[in-house]
């Protein structure tokens, strides 16, 4: 069936997957293209097999408009080598990498075409990335480099000095200067999407909440949300208070962490020894919920599996007074320090143009002015009926991304306690009827890095035929790069933790 | 020679690590830990003598040669301080440049030894130490000068004797060879503002990324050396602020080693309520170092 006309759905609004308008290559790069230019953020752009179209790729763009709160989907079908679409669309840039390397299909004309992940391929077309004599090594590519006598290379990574995880930088320096940075990730490729086909099973759930595991709750309520609308069951109101408590909750220890870790990268103890403590705190809440630091196991698609009595709700009320309380004294004395503001003020500056140029999401967008939150633009579960305020900084620097960060620990604490103090009777889950077969769905969850997207279909069966996690990391990545150029590379840790991406969500 | 004058060296030797577990925690108490042990550098520098060491095939003797040779330029330089009333083992006009340039020493081998593993974190900390202590330095001499001319002697036992003549002119012009001995205390030994001794980020350091392939008995004498260097700094700083002896002893020593506690807690306090400069903006408060040494230097001579 070829229909060509819009689809136009909601946030977790499923549609038939024949609904989806198939059009030409040519046509669908051009209305990509178009809609990205009008203002639309390309939200996802993956290939899938098919089986209608044997031997060939289906290419499949997620379109959002952010001020009409709709979804626009679009496919098309591709063979060997397509016309690429991130010279016009510098958003789909890392996509179309990701396509390469996943379905050996070359995205003619694309300016960076390197692999992602350095796995091989998931089926044999244009070998596109030729590794002679040996499977693909992480990290073993071409890296950008500057000519030049006074030009020195600094590499760090995949090993850090820091527990954190793996990932390669690769700085072209003058003196000081950094002139171009490149990132090199795909260290932590799991193959998590790959083992999601054929699912829903028991392990479905627990692999999504590890895609990153500090966004636990993020994935699984897009997760969740996704099942839960392809099966066509609405969730009780009480569960969905619980899912928008864990949300913010994960979104203010994580904010008052890395607020934390960013005073420790400049050597300021006082605020960085009290957020680890504070954060601990804030995990021991949701620990409170469910019994896991992180979350796991609370959410399960048709609700979740641990119900908030008074006494607990009183319990975590006192807790988190006492979280706001000790945040706002440790967090305020970075705003009040000149030599906090030296360092933060100017550091990493990016501007609105850009962030609108390759899509980045989340706060580091909106630290940049631009009021992209999920939460508010495609509200689904509890943010449709109760609303968080878009905390937006003009300024697009480190101090931006870090007072951006504040601002929400403050909001999300106000609405974890309205919550607590209104939860909705009933139940709190409802049992989960099969999946309706050959049906697709796109469900966004504002993370606390950004915009969660989870793309799913189901099969003739009503089994998984396809599931696409898109982490905020895989848009943000790439901003950092940017953030980076002509900054001096003493100041590379502190950018970083402005944006502390997820290495594994990207790699998955 | 006089046994009291091995007071001091003997004092440095033993107490400089405690220095340092005295400024972690004060750091500590800032940040409402308990903070290691305050003998913890002393464990550590005896775990790093019973390691062994690894050296990569791309360096020389000279990566080895670094650390050893930077410990005896400390010790040589210690010999030349005088100390709460005790006369320095080591004394002779112009010793205080010999005093300047040991430390000169130890950088330029502990530069050298960077350069020679051949890695570009060691480059860039090497390119940084360079960098700042061509400004350090001036501010150093510069106060030395300025204290050397008000007490007429060319040596550090002379100008460190504790006279103080002229108070309206001599009062000030310790005040500023203080403040400039000060910052290049900090800048010297790896210390916020300059740098973060505690940082495990590689591209953000200076000192220690000089140090990251010295390993085993190489980091203790690094290590070691650095902590005696700070006693070194520390000591001249409150030889310049402590000028006042009571004619005792005991009493001086004991006067001077609280002044060094002090100190000590004074690092410890600037560590724990700024943050780190960026390093672009090193440079002006080493300037500001000299400006205040060569404003002692004018007082002096007008």
């Amino acid at each position: 069936m070829t229909v060509n006309a819009d689809l136009l759905l909601r946030n977790g609004q499923a549609a038939p997957l024949g609904a989806v308008p198939d059009v030409g290559i040519d046509v669908f790069r051009n209305r990509v293209v178009a809609a990205v230019a009008g203002g639309m953020r390309l939200a996802a752009l993956f290939g899938r097999p098919d089986a209608d179209a044997p031997g060939a790729i289906r290419l499949v763009a997620v379109l959002a408009s952010d001020s009409t709160s709709h979804l626009s989907l679009l496919r098309t079908c591709v063979e060997r080598d397509y016309p690429a679409l991130t010279p016009d669309c510098p958003q789909a840039h890392w996509f179309e990498r990701e396509i390469a390397e996943q379905w050996d299909i070359r995205p003619k004309g694309h300016p960076w075409l390197k692999p992602v992940r350095f796995h091989e391929p998931y089926a044999r077309g244009a070998g596109v990335f030729a590794h002679p004599g040996q499977g693909p090594l992480c990290g073993v590519t071409d890296f950008f480099r500057v000519e030049g006598e006074e030009i020195h290379e600094v590499a760090v990574g995949p090993v850090h000095a820091g527990v954190i995880e793996p990932g390669h930088f690769r700085f072209q320096c003058h003196g000081e200067t950094v002139l171009h940075l490149e990132i090199s990730l795909g260290y932590q490729h799991r193959g998590i999407e790959r083992r999601l086909v054929g699912g829903p099973d028991a392990r479905t759930l627990h692999l999504v909440e590890t895609a990153a595991g500090d966004t636990t709750v993020g994935h699984a309520t897009a997760y969740c949300q996704a099942l839960e609308s392809l099966a066509g069951v609405g969730v009780p109101a009480r569960a969905q208070a619980i899912r928008g408590i864990a949300l913010e909750l994960e979104r203010l220890t994580c904010h008052i962490g890395d607020l934390g870790a960013l005073a420790g990268d400049i050597g300021f103890l006082p605020t960085a020894s009290y957020c680890g403590r504070i954060r601990g705190d804030g995990l021991n809440m949701t620990a409170q919920l469910c019994g896991s630091r992180f979350g796991r196991g609370l959410l399960t698609p048709g609700g979740v599996r641990f119900d908030i009595d008074a006494a607990r709700a009183d319990d975590l009320l006192r807790r988190l007074d006492a979280v706001a309380a000790d945040a706002a004294s440790a967090i305020n004395l970075l705003w009040n320090k000149p030599s906090v503001m030296a360092r933060f003020e100017e550091t990493g500056t990016l501007s609105a143009e850009t962030v609108r140029q390759i899509g980045l999401v989340g706060p580091a967008a909106r630290a940049c002015g631009i009021g992209l939150d999920v939460r508010h633009d495609h509200p689904a579960g509890i943010f449709s009926f109760a609303h968080v305020p878009v905390a937006t900084w003009h300024s697009g620097d480190v101090f931006a991304r870090a007072y951006v960060r504040w601002l929400e620990v403050q909001r999300s604490v106000e609405f974890v306690r309205d919550q607590l103090r209104g939860l909705p009777d009933g139940p709190i889950a409802v049992a989960m009827p099969p999946l309706a077969p050959g049906r697709t769905v796109v469900t966004l969850v504002e993370g606390w890095r950004g915009e969660v997207c989870h793309v799913a279909a189901t099969d003739d069966a009503g089994r998984l035929a396809h599931y696409k996690i898109i982490d905020p990391s895989l848009h943000n990545w790439f901003g950092l790069a940017l953030a980076l150029r002509g900054q001096q590379i003493s100041d590379f840790p502190l950018c970083n933790k402005s944006f502390n991406l997820s290495y594994c969500g990207h790699d998955l | 020679m006089d046994a009291t004058q091995l007071i001091h060296p003997l004092l440095a030797l033993a107490l400089a690590p405690l220095m340092a577990g005295i400024v972690n925690k004060t750091k500590s108490a800032f940040a409402g830990r308990n903070g290691p042990p305050v003998l913890q550098p002393y464990r550590d520098l005896w775990r790093l003598l019973h390691k062994g060491a690894v050296y990569s095939r791309t360096t020389s003797w000279i990566l080895r040669a670094g650390p050893i040779v930077s410990l005896a330029a400390v010790v040589t330089a210690l010999a030349m301080l005088p100390f709460g009333g005790t006369a320095a083992p080591l004394s002779f006009a112009g010793d205080l440049i010999v005093f300047a340039y040991l430390f000169g020493l130890v950088r330029f081998l502990m530069v050298a030894a960077a350069l020679d593993t051949g890695s570009s974190f060691e480059g860039m900390g090497a390119s940084r130490e360079v960098t700042f202590s061509a400004l350090a330095e001036p501010a150093l001499l510069l106060a030395l000068a300025a204290l050397a001319r008000m007490a007429g002697s060319p040596s550090l036992s002379g100008l460190l004797a504790g006279a103080v003549a002229n108070p309206a002119v001599s009062i000030p012009v310790l005040l500023l060879a203080a403040a400039a001995v000060g910052i290049v205390l900090l800048a010297e030994n790896a210390r916020i503002p300059v740098d973060d001794p505690n940082t495990h980020l590689e591209l953000t350091m200076i000192h220690e990324v000089m140090i990251l392939d010295t390993s085993g008995p190489d980091l203790a004498f690094a290590g070691y050396a650095a902590l005696l260097k700070q006693w070194a700094f520390a000591a001249l700083l409150v030889g310049v602020l402590v000028p006042w002896r009571t004619g005792v002893l005991w009493a001086d020593v004991a006067l001077a080693l609280a002044a060094m506690a002090a100190v000590a807690v004074g690092i410890g306090v600037v560590e724990s309520t700024m943050a780190r400069l960026r390093l672009v903006r090193v440079p002006q408060l080493l300037l500001a170092a000299v400006a205040c040494a060569a404003l002692a230097v004018v007082l002096v001579l007008r």
